[in-house]
């Protein structure tokens, strides 16, 4: 099947989505996905960022679509047109979704533990506008706890649905889903239950922001401060392939390795995420590279950095010479030197 | 008097239960049905009475039935939408209270026209009394032998159930309405896959409105021709009306398609004229959901043609002068009514009932609801009101399911034609901090304010 997206063709099998081809393509018209998530099953459609615009529908029904088509929900037809980011419509689709999943996002990013790799934060530098037209007091939720290792943070929730997948696929027991509805829909375990399961922890990495974080790595660094290298250990219960967050020799936070649409490769098991963290536990392999415009490109080891040398008077602890005369008793000597005369 | 369908029998004492109903001539379309036709005989006298459907979007019934796939070999099932929640509709609540069996009835024939073995009935929690009624209209099909295994001897069989909802208004979306039967949280599927492919436990599921499938017996009984005979143009038979604001007579009335909204408005069969003789002000003709029209469009269209009670004419100049027949939700307003107050109350409804699961609507609705309480209030600005219309405008098609639709409609109409109003809530903050501000002040006396 043929499918053209912005002007570039591209031949894909029959079933694909218009966002699956778009990043067969790649570049700057594959739309963002907040809640799509291809490792997942039955995600997406729900966030509506990723609309675009179908301005012929296949080659046996040439007319439009006349509304926009979520990408990730709709399956190319033979002969296919698409106007992402070359639609005007879309990208005004995009910038509303984007305003929409920000009048109530706290915007705390300065404290968030996702900020730099949070999509949010991404969707919103590219779509967003830099003026707030929401005056009204953001919602807010009560704190809940779910458990030892996950951090829940209701209130940057922007209730994409993927860690509810992630539990109703990769665990046993789904214990938490949505509770409630409209803007009050909230994540949430039935009643106050710890999320509890081998591989709850993989929550975590499916979450665009800041909602899920782990707990272990709470407040002790911020993304781009820390080293990313790929690691694996002989693991019975999960692949074993991570990312390591290191910070000197200290490994802050293991993940599993995600691919540059931010989708993880492999899920991983919670004994690998939260148990080891020990060098010796890890056979690293090298470091991990991200995407050129990543802010975690920061810490960039592959590039030589130039040491920083502070340069300061030597003594300005001390004060200035004609100050420390000013503030002082003149009568009394001010050295051990001058009392003795 | 006009021809009646759906209310023919209404009066008649004790009708609600199946020996009357049977005395009165009730279930002989499933005998006519069983005995004499083919179910594709059925849904072609479907097609041909030009039943559109009543729930909302008019899309014909006959139709809809012919698009289920016959051909996987998975069973089908038949689900009635008794989910009515829109604001300003209670006509299928009066059907299925004071005529359970004409329902029942419906339902036997349509799941036999569509080859349906198990269908259901999901009704609104809040129904609780008429889900009681229907319970036990059923338990004496089933005593009749109207339902169950080989019903009148043939090899049909059909077993029917009611389902309470939980007090959602989105359950009444057809795919969430199918989530929220197999058990799950009633959020709307994203389309396609269509029902008639995959519905119910992914089987082709037809879903229809209780008035839509209420008129089937009929059309077996007669026949599709002399449904159409009745009505005008596209917009065939007759339809419930549930009248309710400022009239003498509110309630629910069946009308031929076709009579005029004066008429309809000021005819002593139907509402009686208005209330106190006081000026009509504003309409919305089929529920919460569609665009207000304002007094100088109800009886007339912007080209001066006569305002009909029809599917096309209601619509007649699109959204910018025209509304929608919807479900039939006939909301009158008098010059006491603010435009502002009804449309922040709508708001503030579509805020509580979105489902939250796409963001344009879970963020939208409230957000929508927030500006226009805050304008109500007295608080708002006029950017504020430019800022109402981006965000309605903002919703309006970007949602999996229509409700962001129906949230963004009302608040468009009531800006497109009510601006004065929401100008004078900015300009005059003491004047509307009353509650009642319009009740002694009719906007009319007061609008030099704005104008000048």
């Amino acid at each position: 099947m043929k499918v053209t997206i912005d002007g570039h063709e591209i031949e894909v099998e029959p079933g694909t989505t218009i966002l699956q081809a778009a990043r067969m393509i790649g570049g700057e018209s594959v739309p963002p996905a907040m809640c799509y998530y291809s490792k997942l099953e039955d995600t997406g459609g729900k966030c509506r960022a990723c609309l675009v615009e179908v301005s012929k529908g296949s080659e046996a029904d040439p007319r439009p679509m006349p509304k926009l088509m979520a990408s990730c929900k709709t399956g190319v037809m033979d002969g296919m047109e698409v106007k992402s980011i070359s639609s005007d419509r879309v990208l005004e689709a995009r910038k509303a979704v984007t305003e929409f999943l920000l009048i109530n996002h706290p915007l705390d990013c300065p404290v968030c533990d996702q900020a730099g790799e949070c999509d949010l934060q991404n969707l919103s530098f590219q779509h967003g506008i830099s003026q707030k037209r929401f005056k009204e007091d953001k919602r807010t939720f009560e704190p809940e706890n779910i458990g030892d290792n996950i951090q829940l943070h209701m209130n940057r929730c922007i209730l994409c649905y993927r860690c509810v997948k992630v539990a109703e696929q990769l665990t046993d027991d789904r214990v938490h889903g949505v509770c409630g509805r409209g803007d009050h829909a909230q994540i949430s375990t039935y009643i106050s239950n710890a999320i509890d399961n081998e591989f709850s922890g993989n929550m975590i990495d499916v979450c665009p922001v800041g909602a899920l974080t782990d707990k272990t790595f709470r407040f002790k660094s911020r993304v781009w401060f820390n080293k990313p290298y790929n690691a694996h250990r002989n693991c019975t219960k999960c692949s074993g392939k991570v990312t390591l967050w290191m910070f000197g020799e200290e490994i802050q936070r293991v993940t599993a390795r995600k691919d540059e649409f931010h989708e993880v490769e492999e899920f991983i098991c919670n004994q690998c995420r939260f148990d080891h963290k020990e060098p010796t536990d890890w056979v690293i392999e090298g470091p991990r590279k991200f995407e050129k415009f990543s802010v975690i490109n920061q810490n960039n080891y592959t590039r030589k950095l130039d040491k920083v040398v502070i340069k300061t008077e030597e003594h300005i602890l001390e004060g200035r010479e004609q100050d420390r005369i000013k503030i002082s008793m003149k009568n009394i000597p001010y050295t051990e030197h001058e009392s003795k005369e | 008097m006009a021809t009646k369908i759906l209310l023919d029998k209404i009066n008649v004492p004790g009708i609600r239960s199946y020996e009357v109903y049977r005395q009165q001539g009730g279930y002989s379309s499933v005998e006519k049905a069983l005995k004499t036709m083919t179910p594709d005989e059925i849904t072609e006298e479907v097609k041909a009475s030009g039943l559109r459907g009543r729930g909302g979007a008019g899309f014909p019934v006959g139709l809809k039935w012919s698009f289920i796939d016959k051909k996987s070999g998975k069973p089908r099932h038949l689900v009635c939408n008794a989910d009515e929640s829109e604001p300003g509709t209670f006509k299928d609540r009066y059907l299925m209270e004071y005529i359970p069996h004409l329902l029942i009835e419906g339902m036997i024939t349509s799941s036999y026209a569509l080859g349906a073995n198990l269908s259901y009935i999901y009704i609104r929690g809040e129904y609780m009394w008429v889900f009681k009624t229907l319970e036990r209209a059923i338990k004496e099909a089933y005593a009749a032998g109207w339902l169950g295994k080989n019903i009148l001897g043939t090899d049909y069989s059909l077993d029917l159930h009611v389902h309470c909802g939980a007090g959602a208004y989105i359950c009444g979306e057809e795919t969430a309405l199918i989530e929220s039967l197999e058990g799950k949280r009633g959020n709307p599927r994203i389309k396609p896959p269509f029902p008639a492919v995959s519905g119910l436990w992914g089987n082709p599921t037809v879903v229809n409105n209780v008035e839509s499938i209420a008129n089937v017996p009929w059309i077996v009984n007669n026949s599709g021709a002399d449904y159409a005979k009745l009505g005008v143009g596209r917009s065939t038979g007759t339809k419930l009306i549930s009248a309710s604001g400022h009239i003498k007579k509110p309630g629910v009335y069946e009308i031929e398609l076709g009579i005029s909204v004066d008429e309809f408005i000021n005819s002593d069969e139907y509402c009686g004229g208005m209330m106190d003789s006081r000026p009509l002000k504003a309409l919305v003709p089929g529920g919460s959901s569609v665009p207000v029209l304002p007094a100088h469009l109800i009886y007339k269209t912007a080209n001066g043609e006569d305002r009909m009670m029809t599917y096309e004419s209601l619509a007649e100049g699109g959204f910018e002068s025209g509304s929608m027949m919807g479900s039939g939700g006939f909301i009158v307003y008098n010059d006491t009514a603010c435009i502002v107050r009804n449309t922040w109350n709508f708001a503030r409804f579509y805020a509580h009932e979105s489902c939250g699961q796409c963001s344009p609507c879970r963020e939208g609705t409230g957000w929508l609801e927030k500006v226009l309480h805050r304008i109500e209030t007295g608080q708002g600005t006029m950017e504020d009101i430019d800022l109402l219309w981006d965000i309605q405008k903002n919703i309006e098609g970007n949602t999996i399911c229509p409700l962001g639709d129906a949230a963004a409609w009302p608040v468009a109409a009531a800006i497109r034609h009510f601006r004065d109003e929401f100008e004078y809530h900015v300009l005059y903050p003491e004047k509307v901090k009353n509650r009642d501000h319009f009740m002694n002040e009719p906007f009319e006396s007061i609008k030099h304010l704005i104008t000048n």
